[in-house]
């Protein structure tokens, strides 16, 4: 409890702060810093246009479209299973967790169920997914805060799951493995073991990484009580994922609103939540579920049914008429797909809803008020992809 | 496609349950709406729809807001004219070599689930966090003014959202703080979303159809198809 009470207590200090801020007699005269679009914080080119009076910031506007590439139209003329391809390169860190869903969507609209083995080795694939975004997301946070090392050893122990998610599917970033109504092909001899082997690895980059940043001093100096999210604005700005987890609100699309076709429910994992809502809480809550994934794949692995990866579907696919929305919970959070289908060989619409996009969306609201190095801390706490807002 | 037509798959208890829930949702939200309320559609242990009337766009914001649907999920619209490009995409021939007829028939206009009458649509969605609950919401919007109010009140979070859709659509959002241009940049020509709007290069270089479908693991060989 003395944790959350220091926390409270910081809290109320930068409320205080901010209301002498707002009163504060004397008045600089106001300054425009332009922060990207290629700064490193930004994962990308997002740019940032902070208006500033002295050190705090009075007002901040994110400014994107430096990389729409406009997936919602393109996927309006491909046929389904093209559509993967393409939304691979939403999150590219976490490629393999942007087609579970969208092709959920589609096999709901079909009524397809893909064989149980294939929705083991499906949900497999998403947690790893999850582990290759989180720990390169964990280690960037070190190098906002002025730490180096994190991101080496970020890089290095990635390439464990990286290599095992490259050895199933052939593809390290861009693995276009999900089918509908199953995956392409099975896993290769002695992948189970292997990724056992490396989920051991990353279980030590966890332990190490926590103690080397997250005790850190200057690393909870700097983000502790920084950029408090409180549940309700973070709710009604549509944050999801570990950011609002860290707000304390116990929701997880993977618990509470599994959709059909993943196996979430067949094994006993927890999900992480941390009362505070400021940036450590949120790399806390990370680190967690990094930790959790490795649990939740060594117990999939362990129950690993034998069968078929592959249902019966059609050559042509063609998905009847009606619409679905089908949500998962992806390495930066909620994303979803509303599939519009009109019984043709291509999606009649395709609405992306894509996690980053809305946890950037509460960035000028939580950016107001703070100095300029947190605005750093902030988004790196934040972590989205650039591709994932942009779509 | 409408109204509680609860589909009877209920082979376990627990469907029965959810459709419980949203069943009650369905008339609370029927109730609160009052004249606001078009139309619904239900799918048993799965998802519903709400069609509201254009003017009850906000008020549904924050109706729902106050039955606790407290977490914003998206908004956005959608263009139901069929495209008049679109009949390349479910083609099978090569249509530089087989160029499709000029005079066939034009498409009929056909809306999704809970209906609609025009050609734009605006729809969203929101979740109750606290007991799992998800509706999706749906407006048409007149064809001769393309307008609709903000949710920024209620639901801050709209506001990209917002800012996406009056670029992509063309429709203005009445109240909107700050109804730049999102993602394009800020001299763009036309509204890219729109199903009239040509995708340039597809246009340009038709698709190929079919031929690049792979064979799926455990598919014969002697061609069976849908």
């Amino acid at each position: 409890m003395t944790a959350i009470s220091e926390t409270e207590q910081l809290r109320y200090i930068s409320q205080q702060a901010a209301d002498a801020r707002v009163n504060v007699e004397i008045e600089t005269e106001g300054m425009t810093l332009n922060l990207g679009p290629q700064h490193p914080a930004t994962h990308g080119t997002l740019r940032i246009v902070a208006k500033l009076d002295g050190e705090q910031v009075v007002a901040a506007e994110p400014i994107m479209g430096y990389m729409h590439r406009g997936y919602e139209k393109l996927a309006e003329v491909r046929t389904y299973p093209q559509v993967t391809t393409l939304i691979n390169r939403i999150d590219w860190v976490g490629s393999f967790a942007n087609e579970t869903s969208f092709i959920l969507a589609a096999e709901k609209l079909m009524e397809v169920e893909a064989p149980p083995r294939a929705q083991y080795i499906r949900t497999i694939l998403h947690e790893m997914s999850r582990i290759a975004n989180v720990i390169l997301g964990i280690g960037d946070m070190g190098v906002q805060v002025g730490a180096v090392t994190p991101i080496f050893f970020a890089f290095r122990d990635r390439e464990y799951v990286l290599n095992q998610i490259e050895a199933v599917t052939g593809g390290r970033f861009h693995p276009n493995f999900d089918r509908i109504g199953g995956l392409k092909d099975d896993l290769p001899a002695g992948w189970v073991q292997n990724t056992k082997n490396s989920m051991d690895k990353i279980r030590g980059f966890c332990d190490q990484i926590e103690e080397l940043m997250y005790g850190n001093e200057i690393f909870q100096a700097r983000t502790r009580g920084i950029g408090i999210i409180p549940p309700e604005i973070g709710l009604s700005y549509g944050v999801s994922g570990v950011n609002i987890r860290a707000s304390g609100v116990d929701w997880d699309a993977r618990r509470d609103n599994m959709p059909h076709g993943l196996s979430y429910d067949k094994v006993d994992w927890k999900v992480w939540t941390h009362p505070d809502g400021d940036s450590y809480a949120r790399m806390w809550c990370r680190l967690q579920e990094v930790r959790e994934g490795t649990y939740i794949i060594d117990k999939l692995l362990d129950d690993l049914p034998s069968g078929p990866v592959m249902a019966k579907v059609p050559r042509i696919i063609k998905v009847p008429a009606g619409e679905a929305y089908v949500e998962t919970e992806n390495p930066l959070g909620v994303m979803g797909y509303y599939v519009v289908s009109k019984g043709d060989l291509n999606p009649f619409r395709v609405k992306i809803r894509s996690a980053s996009f809305n946890n950037v969306a509460i960035a000028p609201w939580l950016l107001k008020g703070v100095y300029v190095p947190d605005i750093i801390t902030i988004l790196g706490s934040l972590y989205f992809v650039l591709g994932d807002i942009d779509r | 496609m409408s109204d509680e037509t609860a589909v009877a798959e209920t082979e376990d208890a627990e469907v029965v349950l959810v459709d419980e829930a949203r069943d009650a949702l369905l008339a609370e939200l029927t109730t609160e709406l009052a004249d606001g309320f078009v139309e619904s559609h239900l799918q048993a242990g799965d998802d519903l729809w709400v069609r509201v009337h254009r003017d009850a766009w906000v008020d549904a914001a924050s109706t729902l807001m106050h039955m606790g649907f407290s977490y914003f999920s998206f908004l956005s619209a959608i263009d139901w004219l069929p495209s008049p490009y679109g009949r390349d995409m479910t083609s099978q021939v090569d249509l530089t070599l087989d160029p499709p007829d000029d005079d066939a028939e034009p498409e009929q206009m056909e809306s999704g689930v809970a209906g609609g009458d025009t050609r734009f649509q605006m729809f969203a969605r929101v979740n109750d966090v606290a007991t799992g609950r998800a509706v999706t919401i749906k407006a048409d919007l007149p064809d001769d003014d393309l307008s609709v109010g903000t949710w920024i009140p209620v639901y801050p979070g709209a506001n990209w959202h917002e800012r996406e859709v009056a670029e992509m659509y063309g429709i203005t959002i009445v109240g909107h703080p700050n109804p730049r241009k999102l993602y394009l940049p800020g001299d763009f020509q036309g509204h890219p979303m729109r199903k009239d709007y040509a995708l340039l290069a597809r246009r340009i270089k038709p698709w190929p159809g079919i031929v690049d479908v792979e064979p799926m693991p455990g598919d014969e060989e002697d061609g069976s198809e849908s």
